[in-house]
């Protein structure tokens, strides 16, 4: 049984009072999520009784470090069905993952009238490398439209998956339209054309099951803050043979297994892609974070935030002037960007954050997408593990408040 | 609790802006957007032949604070001298808009005064409006 209130006690910033007398109404999970106590505490822990650095000392408490650390590993891989632990690879963030893949593969693997396919839908992090990529090689970058609905085109991918895509690189799960994409059919594509397929996970990861195996991508990457999770530590996962042939990304100490005055010889993944002290504190909060999510099964985390979602699409879809952006139903995640008329998204936000509750205003980190819309900025509520029925007739009776402020009729 | 920074005057400068529009031949444009949010605003100055402000027009898309404030900045730089232009103090622009702001707000407040003074101090455009509906 999904206890939300037993939950909620899990969050100690859930009993912040944001104004004297205003409680948090915490509607901006898909920005940055809050954090449980064990998080907290599993990285407090770390710091009060066993901090060292890691794989160097032979030290009582550098051995203790180094083995939460690889734990911390262990438990991600089993969290996303990786083969193998190595195959896990921490970085900095989801945007360190997408820039290792065109760094270290895209540099030695794209050339001169390639091509790279993206998606209309992709947050700025799964544009800009293969931008700054396909500028230096000569590469061209090719979009998938979406429908209006927010949803892919797929009928179109025969259009844009040709014998010169190299890479087909898409979200799971929009930030903006919500939209949840069909990713083992989309890899199956770019694999049937030769090309690898690399998943933007930042948003499906703290939300669903996540399984690389029965996705069979090629590369994946996603966010510890969006799931429980510190932030400053993200994950890529990569097929061990892409792994193993790439050159490093970052390099100096940690990474290599023997240098000379004349050169290096890698290190053995994962530590090849790991360079310098790493982030030790954020990798046992992660792994918390993985023990966290895992205690409430992410069936069940999937399923209590579509019915919130499905609550929410309902009673905001009264509200005179709203436009809810992207699909209904089973194409959705947890959230709903909107605008509504004669209200900038700004003011939306101002007017509920004096009411307590924070959501997101702008364009997301998706500017193509929002130009693609028409839009110049969105409003986004955006729902996790602790959000309430109740938070949801909070948002709509403040949206309301917010169109009685500007005397919208 | 209330909003207050929305009092009145912000809301109908929201509704009804002043001077919004374009100039034919401007002595100068700029236009600029607040990349965080999406706001952006565009102001045409036209000089008389004592370098006065003659003419002043903008047009935008944005939150009620930053539209409300080009409204209030075009108002109060008409027969201003291009000098004055350039040095018009941005506390001057939070007094006319008169409400308390948060750090994030003052830079929607501040948008239209950037735009400007970077079209005063004569730095080229760097791009076409980006239209909305």
């Amino acid at each position: 049984m999904y206890d939300v209130e037993r939950i909620r006690d899990d969050f100690p910033i859930l009993k912040t009072e944001v104004y004297p007398g205003v409680p948090l109404v915490y509607l901006d999970s898909a920005a940055s999520s809050q954090k449980p106590l064990t998080v907290i505490r599993a990285m407090d822990d770390y710091y009060e009784h066993y901090h060292a650095n890691v794989h160097r000392g032979v030290h009582r408490l550098s051995e203790l470090a180094t083995t939460e650390y690889e734990a911390a590993r262990e438990k991600i891989a089993r969290f996303v069905n990786a083969p193998e632990i190595e195959q896990i690879i921490y970085v900095g963030n989801a945007t360190e993952g997408f820039n290792l893949v065109a760094y270290a593969w895209g540099r030695a693997n794209i050339g001169s009238g390639d091509e790279i396919l993206l998606t209309e839908l992709e947050h700025h992090a799964n544009i800009v490398p293969w931008q700054i990529l396909a500028e230096e090689k000569g590469a061209t970058l090719r979009y998938l439209p979406i429908l209006d609905d927010g949803t892919l085109a797929i009928e179109r991918l025969g259009e844009f998956l040709t014998e010169r895509t190299k890479l087909f690189s898409f979200t799971a799960a929009s930030n903006v339209a919500g939209t949840i994409t069909p990713v083992r059919e989309l890899v199956d594509a770019a694999h049937s054309v030769g090309a690898l397929a690399m998943v933007d996970a930042a948003q499906l990861a703290p939300h669903m099951p996540v399984d690389v195996q029965a996705m069979d991508c090629d590369f994946l990457a996603f966010s510890s803050h969006k799931m429980c999770g510190p932030t400053g530590i993200g994950i890529l996962y990569g097929k061990r043979h892409l792994l193993e042939t790439m050159p490093p990304f970052m390099s100096g100490g940690d990474m290599i297994r023997r240098v000379t005055f004349d050169g290096f010889v890698p290190n053995d993944l994962p530590w090849k892609f790991e360079a310098g002290t790493p982030r030790i504190a954020e990798a046992v909060g992660l792994g918390a974070a993985i023990d966290y999510l895992s205690s409430l099964g992410m069936d069940a985390v999937h399923e209590h935030e579509r019915a919130v979602t499905d609550y929410a699409f309902e009673a905001l879809s009264d509200i005179p002037g709203i436009r809810i952006i992207g699909p209904l139903g089973s194409q959705r995640g947890g959230l709903i960007s909107f605008t509504l008329a004669g209200l900038h998204p700004h003011d939306i936000a101002e007017i509920l954050d004096k009411k307590g509750i924070a959501i997101r205003a702008g364009h997301h980190c998706a500017m193509p997408l929002h130009q693609r819309l028409g839009l110049s900025a969105t409003a986004r509520a955006s729902f996790y593990v602790h959000t309430t029925f109740e938070e949801i007739d909070q948002l709509t009776a403040a949206l309301h408040h917010a169109r009685s402020v500007f005397k919208l009729k | 609790m209330d909003a207050n920074i929305y009092r009145e005057q912000i809301i109908d400068l929201y509704e009804n802006p002043l001077n919004y529009g374009e100039i034919e031949n401007p002595d100068f444009t700029y236009e600029e957007d607040n990349p965080l949010c999406g706001d952006v605003i565009r102001i045409d100055v036209r000089l008389d032949d004592q370098n006065r402000v003659a003419e002043v027009a903008w047009r935008g898309d944005g939150c009620a604070i930053s539209q409300a404030s080009a409204s209030l900045l075009t108002e109060e730089i008409k027969v201003k001298t291009l000098d004055e232009v350039k040095a018009f103090p941005s506390e001057k622009l939070l007094e006319l808009i008169g409400v308390p702001l948060s750090m994030a707000r003052v830079k929607c407040a501040l948008l239209s005064l950037k735009v400007l003074k970077a079209g005063a101090y004569g730095i080229p455009d760097p791009g076409t409006m980006r239209t909305h509906e």
